[in-house]
């Protein structure tokens, strides 16, 4: 015990409760009293005017018997769904072709990527409600191959897909994030594999994708995380409402109505804690399935 | 004579070969390059509409602007009850602020996790690490009435107070996984030397932080200057919004004649993050790569 490693444990101790002050003083006030109160609050009928009520399950009996929160759950789960694989699936792509080598990859790589840094932006939900409008681009490059025009907005059954398409074009993030990846794949690897005579394919196969399957998974696990909490576009696109026909009602989109603008707080507070679960679930099915197809080295 | 004509046979297959690259390598390009214009197609005409008279706007989805205005902008600003210098300097007063709070505050209790020996720092560092997977959504309710008790509806203390509690946790984080690269003998040989825990972290670790910190105080700069939701909960008077609030609120006084100074003021919207992306872009493709921040 002669050799000095630092100042006391005692001192240590102290000095590390002063730089964490800030934090454990937001991790009570500002996360988990009001993580425990909106628990409590999902058992109460509260409107913000008179005293929290007491109901028990109440909200939760009323949520299953709520066609609203029954269709927001499937719009959300549609949308996660179906744009999440579509959007790994071209940030893949694209990675691929763009780690090949190509000249100017920093030129395209800005390119791709600026979507995804204005893709959550209020002005990029108005912009895309203009895109998809009746009189919008897309119509107008459709009827250029004759295809008739649609209301994307008005008509229940597209509306959602032009939010998918939205996320979809934010493929950016994941692809970079794919692209680091490619990089960290030892060059030595694919230089064995070409001297034992495997040709491309194989090489992909059998190289890229196992070793590329962390970053998939990590991607995968971010982006449904994110997707399941999406909500300015739904607000901007429909205006609030969540329409047409409640079919971009989105789940956050339902919370949002209920806590604040019906101000049924203890209904909203049950409609969050769902989502929290619904999430923390679907997060540890992510993982569970992992152990089947994510690679991690030899073990 | 043989050989001769096998050498010129390989090389023909070699210059062959070649071309045939070069040729992938074309296509490739006109490839991407067409892939990068339809991505970019709405955000270029979302430029060249805000410049054409309204009535233009919607039955042209061509890039031409024949009768060039600067009237969207003009009238745009002024639209609302405020013009849009107050809603810019709202958002940069809440984006500054939300950039200083998430800086000093997670590079403190970093340095903590990541430096320091102390009771309780798994645990700690355990519920850390789940706050970061909390929906925001689940605790928005509560913090909504307390913060609408302390009569602090339609200020900035409900959007810049909590930064400086460290609750976006992601980037402690982010700056513990940094400061696990730096090799730990600098700080050693600082404390040998007599430095305290305090001095080590201020002349030491600080410094060679930078990096982390400019992550930081990248993403914070996007995604507080983008955020909607917190805003339009908390903000519900005209001088109190920010940017994306003001736009949703001109939204909904929207008229066909208002797709113009719509875009216009979209646009602009746009322009700081788009600086920023310019600018900074070395240190936002770096953070994605190591952190997968959006």
């Amino acid at each position: 015990m002669t050799r000095r490693t630092g100042p006391s444990f005692g001192r240590q101790g102290r000095a590390a409760h002063v730089f964490l002050t800030p934090w454990l003083l937001g991790m009570f006030l500002i996360t988990l009293a009001p993580l425990l109160a909106s628990l409590y609050l999902s058992f109460t009928d509260y409107n913000l005017m008179s005293d929290p009520r007491w109901i028990g399950l109440d909200n939760f009996v009323r949520m299953g018997a709520d066609p609203r929160f029954w269709n927001a759950v499937s719009v959300t789960f549609r949308y996660v769904l179906i744009s999440v694989p579509i959007q790994l699936a071209f940030a893949l792509l694209l990675a691929l072709v763009l780690d090949k080598g190509v000249r100017g990859l920093a030129l395209y790589r800005s390119a791709y990527y600026l979507p995804s840094l204005l893709g959550s932006s209020v002005a990029v939900a108005i912009l895309w409600r203009t895109v998809f409008g009746d009189r919008g681009i897309v119509n107008a490059a459709l009827g250029f191959f004759g295809i008739e025009a649609t209301s994307w907005l008005q008509n229940p059954a597209t509306a959602l897909s032009t939010l998918i398409i939205l996320n979809v074009w934010t493929f950016g993030s994941p692809m970079i994030i794919f692209l680091a990846g490619l990089r960290q794949i030892p060059q030595a690897y694919y230089e064995a594999a070409q001297v034992d005579g495997a040709g491309t394919w194989r090489r992909f196969r059998h190289i890229t994708v196992p070793l590329l399957t962390p970053i998939v998974f990590f991607n995968l696990v971010l982006q449904i995380i994110g997707s399941f909490q999406a909500f300015s576009q739904a607000h901007i696109i429909s205006g609030g409402r969540g329409g047409p026909v409640d079919s971009t009602l989105f789940y956050t989109l339902y919370l949002y109505q209920q806590g604040f603008r019906s101000f049924n707080m203890g209904y909203a507070s049950a409609l969050a804690w769902v989502l929290l679960l619904a999430i923390a679930v679907i997060t540890a099915i992510n993982f569970l399935v992992a152990k089947y197809w994510v690679y991690y080295g030899d073990e | 004579m043989a050989t001769n004509e096998t050498t010129v046979s390989v090389a023909g297959v070699r210059v062959r070969r070649r071309r045939q690259i070069a040729g992938r390598q074309v296509l490739r390009h006109v490839l991407l390059l067409a892939f990068a214009l339809v991505l970019l197609y709405p955000l270029i005409w979302m430029v060249t509409s805000s410049l054409k008279p309204s009535t233009q706007i919607l039955a042209d989805p061509g890039l031409i602007i024949r009768d060039f205005t600067l009237d969207n902008f003009r009238i745009g600003w002024n639209a609302l009850p405020r013009p849009f210098s107050v809603f810019f300097v709202n958002s940069f007063i809440v984006t500054i602020g939300s950039i200083v709070g998430n800086v000093v505050s997670c590079a403190l209790a970093a340095y903590a996790f990541a430096r320091l020996n102390f009771r309780g720092r798994k645990v700690y560092f355990g519920i850390m690490l789940v706050t970061i997977m909390l929906p925001f959504h689940v605790l928005i309710v509560p913090q909504y009435i307390i913060f609408s008790q302390l009569g602090l509806v339609n200020t900035f203390y409900p959007l810049v107070a909590p930064k400086f509690l460290a609750t976006d946790a992601f980037f402690i984080f982010l700056m513990v996984q940094f400061l696990r690269t730096i090799p730990r003998e600098l700080d050693r040989a600082a404390w040998v030397d007599g430095a305290g825990p305090f001095a080590t972290f201020w002349y030491i670790i600080l410094p060679l932080m930078t990096p982390a910190l400019a992550t930081c105080a990248i993403f914070t700069f996007i995604w507080t200057w983008n955020d909607f939701f917190s805003p339009l909960i908390y903000l519900t008077a005209t001088p109190a919004f920010t940017v994306p609030v003001a736009l949703n609120s001109l939204l909904d006084s929207e008229t066909q004649s208002g797709i113009g100074y719509l875009f216009a003021m979209s646009l602009l919207s746009l322009v700081p993050i788009f600086i920023f992306f310019v600018v900074a872009q070395k240190y936002l493709i770096r953070g994605i790569s190591t952190t997968g921040l959006k």
